[in-house]
């Protein structure tokens, strides 16, 4: 964790209040809590209620994790049920797990 | 064209057909793909999948007046537009006049890791919004089996796949999805097992390095269809599909004639020449003057005012007016008045589909009363004699469905009047000349037949066809002792005959002269004898009259003397 300046710009995209689109973010927030504590920003964009977002992000799978900030771009898709999966997806920490 | 065919003979409900506006699909699927479900679009690379599907979706949207969805897996956006716009469809137009949304759907694998449960509402948002926002009523797929490389959990895509296909019927739109054909299957994930209305295998072969695409309808569930493999093309106004025959045969009958531009022949075919509408197929050895027939024909039609299309597969235009105007036929004066049209190309340029469809459109835009094919046999090269004939067959049907009359030529290379053409074509037309070598005497001359005319009275006799700077004529062949004389033979028999006549002539007028002196001698004869008679006459008359004189004297001497002795007595 060199790069202390920067901040995780995250995108949670979900279609309704279903049990996946739930899980995913109670376990986004918490591995941010966790890992990234006051250096992430979570934006959850409703497709129902904002069809036009979706093709931007190219989104196709529900529920779908954007990470935009920091490089690259990476998309997580799934309920995020998988911890390591995610860590790698979003970046953070890889090397610890190896220590 | 049928249209939707809401109610059958029997009153219940049939199937609704959607209108897929390419031509020629819509007649074998009798009406277009179902309405209100999917309908798969497989075959491998490079076959025209995405192609079948831009076209239904442009022709839904102006013709039919059904907007379209393009959600676009492989291609973007920008370059679909620009592949698509080589057919004259411009898309971005369309887009803003908001009868098509063009959608790319865009899965980087590298950016995406997969944890755990999902499902693809996001797919299914995307498109829902984009039917909504035009009012779809058509969608395309293309290809859809892409997410099974971009995503991992397949058992995840295929439910949600039959899911999207529930969810689309639902929404009552009519989709089209593509898919690449695979080993053993139709498609490489076996997509066939989720939309079973309509499936519609599009294939490319190449034989003797040249291609043919050919179309079948798989399966077509509620619908009657054509199972046959139907050749189609792609060019620069889109896909046309080819029915390999038409299905019915119903067209007119023509009893008007059409002069052939020779005389004698016409003299040949009952007096008037071929029938309108009818297919003529010259048939002859090289060097036999096919060409010179077609192009007599040719320039007969239009001299009448009427139009003509020449096909030519072996001589370039130029070549053909040259070589007929040796014979005093001016082929491009009717070119310069647009009357006369010639299409050359070798047959290599393309395959037989192609040439046939070349043939076709040309046809529908000149709209010509004759048609030239010179020769038939060189198409030979580029297809099975099979294959011709098919195509053949439904030139002729096409050509008599307009009512046009059709002129082939075909090279025979065997000098065997029984033997039928190479093209095997001979029992499909009309009315067949046949141009045939008689080679007699260190000369070679051309005798041509009628070998077959239908439905009128034609002569049996074969005529010596004989081609001279004024054109073209049939003379009647010398047939004597010695068998048909032609050529020179039959010119020299002609002298002989002339010189029999002259000499005739001269004997008979000699005798008569002879008579005519005998009967002089005679009448002359006759008139001495006559004299002869009449002094004879006279001299009996005079003998006679002085008998009679006598007598009478002596009755008057005898009366006076009775009277004197009478007379004595009184006194």
């Amino acid at each position: 964790m060199e790069e202390t300046a920067e901040i995780w710009e995250l995108r949670l995209y979900v279609a309704g209040k279903t049990t996946k689109s739930v899980t995913a973010l109670a376990n986004l927030r918490k591995y941010c809590e966790e890992y990234l504590k006051d250096k992430y920003v979570i934006e959850v964009i409703d497709l129902l209620l904002q069809p036009q977002l979706a093709e931007g992000d190219q989104i196709l799978a529900i529920p779908t994790l954007v990470k935009k900030v920091p490089e690259p771009i990476r998309k997580i898709i799934g309920d995020l049920s998988n911890e390591e999966k995610v860590l790698v997806g979003l970046n953070i920490r890889p090397a610890k797990r190896t220590e | 064209m049928k249209t939707t065919s809401s109610d059958s003979i029997t009153g219940l409900p049939a199937l609704q057909k959607a209108r897929t506006g390419i031509k020629g699909l819509d007649e074998i699927t009798l009406g277009g793909f179902p309405q209100g479900r999917p309908t798969l679009i497989c075959g491998s690379a490079g076959c025209g999948k995405t192609l079948f599907s831009i076209e239904f979706l442009v022709h839904g949207a102006l013709q039919f007046g059904e907007p379209g969805v393009f959600v676009a897996f492989e291609e973007k956006s920008e370059e679909l537009t620009i592949n698509v716009a080589s057919l004259g469809f411009d898309l971005n137009q369309m887009q803003k006049d908001k009868l098509i949304k063009l959608d790319h759907v865009h899965i980087e694998r590298s950016e995406i890791e997969e944890t755990g449960e999902y499902d693809l509402d996001g797919l299914f948002i995307r498109l829902g919004h984009a039917i909504d926002s035009i009012g779809a009523k058509r969608v395309v797929l293309d290809t859809i089996e892409s997410l099974f490389s971009g995503l991992n959990n397949e058992a995840i895509i295929r439910a949600e796949l039959r899911r999207l296909f529930e969810w689309l019927k639902d929404r009552n739109v009519t989709t089209i999805i593509t898919g690449e054909r695979g080993e053993g299957l139709l498609t490489r994930q076996g997509l066939e097992e989720y939309v079973s209305d309509c499936v519609i295998l599009l294939d490319h072969r190449v034989a003797n390095k040249i291609s043919t695409r050919l179309l079948r309808i798989v399966k077509y569930r509620g619908s009657v269809h054509g199972t046959n493999e139907y050749p189609f093309l792609i060019d620069e106004d889109g896909i046309s599909v080819l029915p390999v025959t038409s299905l019915t045969l119903s067209h007119d009958a023509s009893s008007k004639r059409i002069s052939s531009g020779i005389p004698a022949l016409n003299k040949m075919l009952g007096g008037e020449g071929f029938f309108e509408g009818s297919s003529i197929l010259v048939s002859g050895t090289a060097g036999t003057g096919k060409t010179s027939i077609a192009g007599s024909f040719a320039n007969e039609t239009c001299l009448n005012g009427d139009r003509c299309i020449y096909f030519a597969f072996e001589e370039s235009p130029k070549q053909i007016v040259r070589n007929m105007r040796s014979i005093g036929i001016d082929l491009q004066s009717h070119i310069d008045n647009n009357l006369l049209k010639f299409h050359a190309s070798r047959p290599t340029l393309n395959g037989l589909e192609m040439h046939l469809l070349s043939i076709n459109k040309m046809i529908t835009q000149f709209k010509p009363k004759t048609v030239i094919v010179d020769p038939i046999t060189n198409l030979i090269t580029v297809g099975s004699v099979s294959e011709v004939k098919s195509v053949l067959i439904r030139l002729i049907d096409f050509l008599q469905a307009e009512g046009t009359t059709v002129l082939f030529t075909a090279l025979s290379l065997n000098d065997n009047i029984s033997e039928q053409t190479d093209e095997s074509v001979s029992s499909l037309v009309d009315a067949w000349l046949l141009v045939r070598d008689i080679e007699m005497n260190g000369e070679r001359n051309r005798g041509l037949y009628v070998m077959k005319s239908r439905g009128m009275k034609h002569s049996n006799q074969v005529r010596e066809f004989v081609i001279s700077d004024n054109g073209l004529d049939l003379v009647d062949v010398f047939l004597g002792p010695e068998g048909v004389l032609t050529g020179s033979a039959r010119e020299a028999q002609q002298l002989l005959e002339q010189t029999g006549v002259v000499l005739r002539d001269h004997a008979v007028s000699r005798k008569d002269r002879e008579i005519e002196r005998k009967k002089m001698v005679l009448e002359a004869k006759i008139e001495s004898l006559k004299e002869e008679f009449a002094s004879l006459q006279e001299e009996l008359n005079k003998t006679f009259i002085e008998e009679e004189l006598k007598k009478e004297v002596f009755e008057k001497n005898r009366h006076e003397l009775s009277q004197i002795r009478d007379g004595k007595k009184r006194d």
